[in-house]
């Protein structure tokens, strides 16, 4: 690849990167490697921010732009609307036999464990309560220590990040649990489910956590103060 | 494809690229960050996946997929019927969200995916390949079948003490479907895709 002959030798695969100096990095070498296709490119003399990869057509850019900002605001937004998440009912049960039962996250998580499915009733628990706290603790973690924490934890941080992008998207399970129950319990005379405004806010927080996942970009941890994120 | 240069998504760092060993995986040697993965199985098989992706997503939307009976009443739900119902309860947005995660999203990654790699079988890329892959990678997050799948699993369970539950014809394509898209996201290699496009200079 032509672009990157000006470099001295970059360490191979599985080997150790070299500790003394600054590792080569694609944005020291003045390269901008392209976000979907991976294509590594040196963009045109005018700046990456305006040009299209060669091969995939995405924008370029070096770092994910304005990482910070748009994380912030997704995870404060998503802390905002956990609270009525977690307190406002999801769905409301009418039966004749047993009047209107009212549930929120954390009552439809005990009424599991009282059916004594507890394995069942502990991943319903991780996935829909700790999970969105977890992500939002921890992309609040990595933005503070991307800011200031230099070289503290690098890989500890760098795994963080990965199991909050893989994890996130077990929060929903509580959405689709809602729409099976409307679908299901629906007998007018003797039973009917409704979803409750709870559940709106609940799905605002996993989806708001997912964007936050995503727009924290990951080489920010790696950024050396030198080379500021662009 | 050994021997260029490239960099880490995750920490930008520049490293040469190896040949990997079939079933090997590439990292990256300062994050650790899967780079890529050995091709081995090649597009061929995830052509095939995606065809049988393809008949057990209607598979999954043409029956029910539980059936529940208290007394002499019966109550049937499919996918799109419960998405229905909260939109008719007003919650359109929820219903929304139900409906492009769980259907919408995987059926169109699965048909993009046909049509990236039925043409680039038979030796010519479609146009607008390029744009349908990058559509496929960054709808890969949004489709949360397996999800749904824990979530029928749950309700069943809510369900059982107060009703007789059956489970339909769909539950069972459910389940292959979710096993299907885990094959293809595991076994599709992007690059082998990108290796087969021409670049612009
Ligand atoms: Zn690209
Ligand atoms: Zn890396």
């Amino acid at each position: 690849m032509s672009a990157a002959s000006g470099l001295s030798r970059p360490p191979g695969l599985g080997a150790p990167a070299p500790e003394p100096g600054p590792a080569p990095t694609a944005a020291g070498a003045g390269l901008v490697s392209c976000h979907c296709c991976h294509l590594l490119v040196r963009p045109p003399a005018g700046g990456a921010d305006h040009a299209a990869c060669p091969r995939c057509g995405a924008a370029l850019h070096s770092r994910k732009p304005d990482s910070f900002g748009r994380t912030w605001a997704y995870l404060v937004t998503a802390v905002i609307f956990y609270v009525p998440a977690m307190t406002l009912p999801i769905m409301t049960t009418v039966t004749t036999f047993g009047g209107a039962r009212k549930d929120t996250v954390l009552s439809g998580v005990y009424y599991l464990l009282t059916t004594g499915m507890w394995p069942l009733a502990a991943i319903v628990f991780f996935a829909s309560v700790v999970v969105p706290v977890l992500k939002i603790v921890v992309l609040v973690l990595l933005l503070l220590s991307s800011r200031h924490g230099g070289s503290w934890r690098r890989h500890d941080r760098a795994r963080l990040y990965r199991l909050t992008e893989a994890v996130g998207r077990w929060s929903m399970v509580d959405v689709y649990v809602v729409t099976i129950l409307v679908a299901l319990v629906r007998l007018q005379a003797l039973a009917f489910i409704e979803a409750e405004q709870g559940a709106v806010f609940f799905a605002a927080v996993v989806v708001l956590t997912m964007f936050a996942a995503r727009s924290f970009d990951p080489r920010l941890i790696w950024d050396q103060k030198s080379e500021s994120p662009s | 494809m050994h021997g260029t240069i490239i960099a880490c998504h995750e920490c930008d760092l520049l490293q040469r690229a190896v040949a990997l060993p079939p079933g090997g995986v590439a990292r990256c040697a300062r994050c650790g960050a899967v780079l890529y993965r050995h091709g081995a199985t090649g597009l061929d098989q995830v052509l095939a996946l995606t065809v049988a992706g393809l008949i057990l997503f209607v598979l999954a939307n043409a029956f029910p997929l539980l059936t529940m009976r208290i007394e002499a009443n019966v109550q049937q739900a499919s996918l799109l019927s419960g998405a229905w119902l909260l939109a008719d309860q007003g919650m359109a947005g929820l219903a929304l969200l139900v409906v492009l995660t769980s259907a919408v999203i995987p059926l169109l990654k699965l048909t993009l995916l046909a049509y990236i790699l039925l043409p680039l079988r038979l030796g010519l890329p479609a146009p607008g390949t390029a744009r349908a892959l990058r559509a496929v990678l960054a709808l890969q997050p949004w489709a949360m079948m397996e999800v749904f799948l824990l979530g029928v699993l749950v309700a069943m369970v809510k369900l059982s003490s107060m009703a007789e539950i059956v489970v339909g014809p769909a539950l069972y394509a459910f389940g292959f479907l979710v096993l299907v898209l885990a094959g293809i996201t595991s076994s599709l290699d992007p690059r082998a895709v990108w290796d087969r496009l021409e670049i612009r200079r």
